[in-house]
């Protein structure tokens, strides 16, 4: 397989810097300098030792023994990154942005956020690093999570709420780029996720592979080996292109994204991209996306905010088309009842996004023989979910 | 400098070329398709013709319309609302075609395009009139795919100059495009602002060492007295958030189209003036 993205920063046909010109001459700016602080001993040091120091790096690879025996099928692995400072694996981008907006010598850092996990990391940043920090967030999603919004402030972030459109995430990254467009002298725009405009799905890609690299050297200790399947929840997808990146090459190993199903993909309610879009061109990137027969952008449901998106990065939709990856979806109730479960079997409550993952991995094991392995990136941590969680269990908190 | 490989022969070049003759700055008012409903943008492109409007830019309403600012976001939210799809824009063009041979540009964002087919809607878009397309979130580097079709059925591409742009790409653009260059005059969104950036005529005359095409400049021209200042020293003025403001304020009103008219019919004698006294001598 060919080092992608190519030149044109495509992904087969996806992709691409589909974005004003106003904007142009920053992405190639903010190409080149990732280039030369990718090669840059010094940036990587700094990478690393903030990695280890203030991230918590690296996270463990832990096997659910009560987990797998109970599904009486493969190995259940699960790589925590929900173990990661500020409780997901969204904290490794937005240290290595963080860290390139400084070698760029920016003096303001932006970003959108749905769930606010993507804003309180960016804040988390900004904060350590000395920068102004101004996070826009969907005005629905700023009342929904109200603890994140109050973190983002906590750690000096400005959080403004967006108004437009179905005022959610997609409509947060409309507005971070209309203020972009207008800031983009002095600003650097941290976009959250592995999707957007060249070279940002590369960078975030670069900057979350180090979960993959750690689970490959982790499972080789534990097995021997690498592991049959890998499983990740897939909304934009930066945990799950981290975890699949550094096993791209190695076609032995299946590579599962699993997608918000919501209420479920034969209505409209559900936030399953790869499963149920059509190619377009959104946010600066041609991929797929949910959207109606005349390309207006649909909107879109998951119980996890952090899944509630109507496009993907551009490099699964590559994944998918050439049959490297497949994509899944797990309904909002699957997934809550796989948090249950892990809960209960592990003592480790995963955030809602991550119970995706691992209820396809539930379904899958017992389907496995006993000695296969599967490994679940678990993205995140349940603490921003209990609110959510408790009301759909129909608990007053 | 030449540009051989776009002379424009199509309504946009012929009304640019007509308008140089008489050193007349072109008004290009841009009105959201549908906004509030498609038999009132028919009308308004009529009364805009009448009162003054060279060229059109007909906004083909999005979801997701990233480069603009309230102002013309609103005005997109109630060309969805009103059914202003790709084929009801068409649609009313071909109606339009028969009383009116203004220069109509579309202007949108790709996925409706792309969603429609880029080859097909140049087929359909020349056969309902259409002279030009805009797609602010199509740069040259991925515009391939559109720029071909476009230029087989005589579709100008018009692509947009930012202040960020520099110099060097703004030559290769120039290279690729046809009809008119449009620069965008401020680092930001579509929508009003309170001045006109100082440095806008500095910039114009850099650009004219790089193309022979008529420059036209918007985003944030609201008023009569700012396109008289911008119309000093290019070839075109457009206006557009003023417009969907106009329009979300009398949209339930009957003078809804006498008051846009008005505005226009405004803009352009404020234009008229603007090379009277003092302004630069253009050559487009």
């Amino acid at each position: 397989m060919q080092n992608l993205p190519d030149s044109r920063g495509r992904f087969g046909d996806f992709g691409g810097r589909y974005v004003a010109e106003t904007l142009m001459p920053a992405l190639f700016d903010l190409e080149k300098a990732y280039q030369e602080a990718r090669r840059d001993p010094r940036f990587r040091a700094d990478l690393k030792r903030y990695a280890a120091e203030y991230v918590g790096r690296p996270t463990p690879l832990f096997l659910c023994a009560n987990l797998t025996a109970r599904c009486a099928g493969a190995k259940i692995y699960l790589k925590r990154e929900d173990l990661c400072h500020t409780g997901a694996h969204k904290v490794n981008n937005t240290l290595g942005q963080a860290l390139l907006a400084v070698r760029m010598g920016k003096p303001r850092i932006t970003a959108e956020t749905g769930a606010g996990q993507h804003g309180v990391a960016t804040a988390t940043m900004a904060a350590l690093f000395k920068r102004e920090c101004e996070v826009f967030m969907g005005s629905v999603d700023v009342e929904r999570q109200s603890l994140n919004v109050f973190r983002m402030k906590l750690l000096g972030a400005k959080v403004t709420p967006v108004d437009a459109g179905s005022r959610s995430l997609k409509d947060a990254l409309n507005e971070a780029l209309r203020d972009w467009i207008a800031t983009v002298r002095d600003t650097y725009y941290l976009i959250g996720t592995a999707a957007g405009p060249h070279p940002y799905p590369m960078i975030v890609r670069d900057f979350q592979a180090v979960i993959g690299r750690e689970t490959r050297r982790q499972i080789v200790a534990h097995e021997g080996r690498l592991p049959d399947v890998i499983i990740a929840c897939v909304n934009g997808g930066s945990n799950a292109i981290g975890i699949f990146y550094p096993f791209i090459k190695d076609l032995a190993v299946r590579l599962v994204g699993v997608e918000a199903a919501g209420l479920g993909i034969s209505g409209p309610m559900h936030a399953a991209t790869l499963t149920a879009g059509q190619v377009g061109v959104l946010h600066g990137n041609r991929t797929y996306l949910l959207q109606d027969e005349m390309g207006q952008v649909r909107e879109t449901h998951s119980i996890a905010a952090g899944l509630d998106y109507p496009g993907v990065g551009p490099e699964h939709a590559w994944l998918k088309d050439s049959g490297r990856a497949s994509y899944a979806a797990v309904t909002d109730a699957e997934a809550l009842e796989a948090l249950r479960l892990l809960s209960e079997c592990e003592g480790i409550i995963p955030a809602l996004e991550s119970s995706h993952a691992v209820a396809y991995a539930l379904k899958l094991a017992p389907t496995l023989p006993r000695d296969q392995v599967i490994v679940v990136n678990l993205s995140g941590r349940g603490d921003k979910d209990m609110q959510t969680v408790a009301q759909a269990f129909g608990v007053t908190l | 400098m030449t540009n051989r490989s776009n002379t424009h022969s199509g309504r946009i070049g012929e009304k640019f070329r007509e308008l140089a003759t008489r050193r007349e700055p072109a008004l290009i008012p841009y009105i959201v398709a549908g906004d509030p409903g498609l038999e009132h943008t028919r009308r308004l492109v009529l009364e805009l013709e009448a009162r003054g409007a060279d060229l059109i830019e007909l906004g083909v309403p999005f979801s997701d319309p990233m480069a603009d600012g309230p102002a013309n976001q609103r005005a997109a939210a109630r060309g969805l609302a009103a059914g202003a799809t790709l084929p009801a824009i068409l649609a009313m063009v071909t109606e339009l075609r028969r009383t009116t041979q203004v220069p109509l540009i579309l202007f949108g964002y790709f996925n409706p395009i792309l969603r429609y087919g880029c080859d097909r809607l140049c087929a359909d878009a020349a056969r309902a009139g259409l002279d030009g397309l805009l797609v602010v979130d199509l740069p040259p580097e991925e515009a391939r795919e559109l720029a071909r079709p476009a230029r087989a059925a005589g579709l100008d591409i018009i692509y947009l100059l930012a202040p960020t742009t520099p110099l060097e790409r703004s030559r290769v653009i120039a290279r690729s495009a046809s009809g008119f260059l449009y620069y965008v005059s401020v680092t930001g969104v579509t929508g009003a602002r309170a001045r006109i950036a100082t440095d806008l005529a500095a910039r114009l005359s850099e650009l004219r060492t790089v193309t022979d095409l008529p420059i036209g400049v918007g985003f944030g021209i609201s008023t009569p007295a700012q396109a008289r200042e911008v119309a000093a020293f290019a070839d075109a003025v457009v206006v557009g958030s003023a417009i969907s403001q106009l329009i979300e304020t009398h949209a339930g009103s009957d003078r809804l189209v006498e008051v846009v008219g008005d505005f226009a019919a405004a803009l352009k004698a404020a234009m008229r003036t603007a090379r009277d006294g003092g302004g630069a001598a253009v050559s487009a």
